[in-house]
C-alpha cells in the first residue's frame, strides 16, 4: 500500500510504499527512531501499534527541537 | 490501540501503560507538580525568573509554573520571562516570534538580552573569531555566554530563582557526557537544583521538567497547542551532545527505561559526589572586568570578549 508522509524535520511531503502494517514497521522502514518522532494521522497523534491503511496521510513531528 | 483508564484512543505508550489525550495530560501536569513539591523548586514569595527560548520545553515550563502559582494561591506577578539571542541566522528570530506571542498571550513579563548587545558580537560573528585560536565549538561559547547573560541579567531583574526547561533526556545526556570526559566536578552541579554551593553572586537554576521525556514534552506541548514552530539550531549537530543523544535513544528504543535509569542511579550517587566536591571547593570571586561570578580573575565570558575585541 502507499502511505504520504510529511517529515516536519525535513520539511518534505512523500509518497511511499509502505510493506507493514503498523507505525513501528513505517518508523523501522524509514529507518527513524521512535523515540525522536511523534506520528500523526488526521490531527490525531497516534502510537506505535496503531495500523496503517492505504491513503493514510502521515506526518512526522520531530521530538528534537535541537538547540 | 485504547488508554488503559478509560475507552478513548492512546495518544501515548509508557512503561506503565497507554494513555490518551486528557490522561497524558493529567500525568505529565502531576509530574511537573510532584517535582515542583518533592525538591521545593518554587517558594512561595520567590521571585521567579523563567529562561526561554520559545522552544517546547520553556514554553511548557513557563505554562506550567504559572500553571503552579495559580493552582496554589501563589500571586503569579513575581513570575517573569527572560530570552537570550544567541544572534544564529535563521534560527532564533523564528522562536523569539513564538515566544513574544506566547508571553503576551499569558501574560508574561518577558525581557529579551542579545549577544551583540552586550558582547558586541553575534554567535555567528564571534565563534569562528574565538574557534580560530582556542579551537572551541560553538556550542561552548554559546553555553558560556548563555549562562553568563542569563545569570546577570536574572539577578539585575531581581530573581530568586532561574527556572529552565531541562527535561530528562537533556540531563541523562548530561550525566553520560561527565561520565565519559570524567568530569566528577561537573557532574555533581546537575540535579533537579543545579550547583553545588551558594553564593550571593549565583541564582539558583531549578529544572521542573527533570522526569519529563522529551518525547513526552513534544507530545504535550503539541496536545495543549503551544505554537511552535519545528526549527533546530544549525550547530547542534556539531556538539558532542548530539552523538550522545542518538546513542541514548538507540539504547531507550531498545531497552525502555533506560534514560530514567541513568537519571535515577545518578541521583543516588548525586549526595556523594556533592560532599566530595564541598570538601575542596571552587574559590568564587568576582570577575576583575565585570564584576561577576569567577574561579579566576577574568571569567570566561570576559575572556571570549577580549579574545574577539584583540582579533
Amino acid at each position: 500500500m502507499y502511505i504520504e508522509i510529511f517529515n516536519e524535520r525535513e520539511r518534505t511531503t512523500t509518497k511511499v510504499e509502505f510493506t507493514g502494517t503498523k507505525v513501528r514497521d513505517l518508523l523501522s522502514q524509514l529507518k527513524l527512531n521512535p523515540e525522536a518522532f511523534l506520528v500523526v494521522r488526521n490531527s490525531e497523534v497516534i502510537t506505535e501499534e496503531e495500523i496503517l491503511q492505504e491513503n493514510d496521510r502521515i506526518e512526522l513531528l520531530s521530538v528534537i527541537s535541537g538547540g | 490501540m485504547q488508554c488503559g483508564k478509560c475507552q478513548h484512543q492512546a495518544v501515548i505508550s509508557l512503561q506503565h501503560g497507554n494513555l490518551c489525550k486528557n490522561h497524558f495530560i493529567d500525568y505529565f501536569e502531576e509530574k511537573v507538580f510532584k517535582t515542583i513539591n518533592k525538591y521545593q523548586l518554587i517558594g512561595r514569595d520567590e521571585k521567579l525568573c523563567v529562561a526561554v527560548s520559545g522552544g517546547k520545553d520553556s514554553l511548557t515550563v513557563l505554562y506550567l509554573t504559572k500553571k503552579y502559582l495559580e493552582k496554589n494561591n501563589i500571586p503569579i506577578g513575581n513570575l517573569i520571562a527572560l530570552a537570550i539571542d544567541e544572534g544564529i541566522e535563521d534560527y532564533r528570530e523564528h522562536t523569539l516570534v513564538d515566544l513574544n506571542k506566547f508571553c503576551t498571550e499569558h501574560r508574561v513579563p518577558l525581557t529579551i538580552v542579545s549577544f551583540e548587545q552586550e558582547l558586541g558580537k553575534t554567535l555567528d560573528q564571534a565563534y569562528p573569531i574565538i574557534n580560530k585560536d582556542a579551537q572551541k565549538k560553538p556550542c561552548n561559547v554559546c553555553g558560556v555566554w548563555r549562562r553568563y547573560l542569563l545569570n546577570k541579567h536574572a539577578k539585575k531583574l531581581g530573581a530568586d530563582k532561574v527556572i529552565t526547561g531541562h527535561n530528562l533526556d537533556d540531563e541523562a545526556q548530561a550525566i553520560i557526557m561527565n561520565i565519559f570526559k570524567a568530569n566528577t566536578t561537573l557532574a555533581a552541579r546537575l540535579g533537579p537544583i543545579s550547583g553545588v554551593q551558594e553564593h550571593d553572586l549565583f541564582i539558583q537554576r531549578v529544572k521542573p521538567l527533570y522526569f519529563c521525556a522529551e518525547k513526552e514534552v513534544r507530545l504535550y506541548a503539541l496536545l495543549k497547542n503551544f505554537q511552535i514552530q519545528f526549527t533546530e539550531c544549525p550547530y547542534s549537530k556539531e556538539g558532542y551532545r548530539h552523538h550522545i543523544q542518538e546513542m541514548l535513544n538507540d539504547f531507550e528504543h531498545k531497552y525502555k527505561g533506560t534514560k530514567q535509569g541513568i537519571v535515577n542511579s545518578f541521583l543516588a550517587m548525586l549526595p556523594l559526589l556533592q560532599n566530595q566536591e564541598k570538601k575542596a571547593p571552587q574559590t568564587i570571586q568576582q570577575c576583575s572586568r565585570c564584576q561577576e561570578a569567577s574561579n579566576k580573575d577574568v571569567c570566561n565570558a570576559c575572556a571570549m570578549k577580549e579574545t574577539i575585541q584583540n582579533a
